[in-house]
């Protein structure tokens, strides 16, 4: 069963072609473009969910930081459609894997940072450093501030990647522990099941959620550096 | 009139005339590409593309995309039948 439990989360290839790059492109193909003023009701709903998001997000910041608003969006919408599309059965998900969301958090995370130190130089220096602290603590708290702000980058790639495949390891578990129980007692298994549901829900949930959470976080160091 | 072998659709091949049929079709990188994007706005234009498009549109494809993996694993799950015995 250990092997059988992390199967999923191997990257696919097939015949030694990575479709890894087939299915990240995937959600791409859901997400129909809208071409005319007035568009096809399901193209109606994507452009009004957008739209919505957008207005949400984008609101805190100033004219300089909007012009992230292309980024951030897409970024929400990647992250959240392929989440969901990884809790149907025996999909794939790429946000399982540490190396894609690397890749995702360490680039937004730099421009911003290397935004603000050539905008704003004095005032992102003087992060490091907050205000009224005493006298003798100030090279420890430098040491400190510096090392929170190269985490935020590591920070988020693995909490993404480690609250999505918790919970795809977790559906595993507990689906495989409903069946072994089927043929032991029927109410056990009716339990578990319910609680199968319910993480499902979670699960879907959790989705969306980390998506929001990860975009809201770069739009956040976005807004202390713009 | 009589179409050219060439331009015929596949409904009006003859099937005597099926493997050469197939053999003029156009397999370059362009064609295959062409065939795709046709393929693509026949099922878009039919299904989401309407002033109505529901659930069903977009749950065909992702029922294709479910069956795709399930193809693509299915030599690890050849193990996980129900059997007294494994």
């Amino acid at each position: 069963m250990n092997e059988n439990l992390f199967a999923s989360f191997i990257t696919p290839t097939m015949m030694g072609l990575p479709i890894v790059v087939l299915i990240i492109m995937f959600p791409g193909m859901l997400f129909p473009s809208t071409t005319r003023l007035i568009n096809n009701r399901l193209v109606s709903i994507q452009q009004w969910l957008i739209r919505m998001t957008t207005k949400q997000m984008m609101s805190i910041h100033n004219k300089k930081g909007q012009t992230w608003a292309l980024m951030l969006m897409s970024l929400i919408m990647f992250i959240g459609s392929t989440n969901l599309l990884g809790l149907l059965p025996h999909s794939f998900t790429p946000t399982t894997q540490l190396s894609m969301n690397l890749g995702m958090a360490i680039p937004l995370w730099a421009g911003t940072v290397i935004l603000g130190f050539r905008h704003k130089t004095k005032a992102s220096l003087a992060h490091f450093l907050p205000q009224g602290t005493p006298l003798p603590l100030i090279p420890m708290l430098v040491i400190i501030e510096t090392i929170s702000l190269f985490i935020q980058p590591m920070a988020l790639a693995v909490r993404l990647t480690a609250n999505i495949t918790a919970g795809h390891l977790l559906i595993h578990l507990i689906g495989g522990a409903t069946l072994a129980l089927m043929s032991i007692s029927m109410t056990t298994a009716f339990i578990t099941f319910v609680i199968l549901v319910l993480l499902t829900v979670l699960e879907f949930a959790v989705a969306l959620i980390q998506a929001y959470v990860f975009t809201l976080l770069v739009s956040l160091y976005l807004h202390d550096n713009a | 009139m009589e179409v050219p072998l060439k331009e015929k659709r596949l409904m009006e091949v003859k099937l005597g005339e099926l493997p050469s049929w197939i053999m003029m079709r156009d397999f370059t990188p362009k064609g295959i590409a062409g065939a795709f994007q046709r393929g693509y706005h026949r099922y878009y234009n039919k299904y989401i593309n309407v002033k109505k498009g529901g659930v069903a549109g977009v749950s065909m494809v992702l029922a294709a995309y479910v069956f795709f993996n399930y193809c693509r694993s299915y030599k690890e799950l050849k193990h996980e039948r129900r059997r007294k015995y494994h």
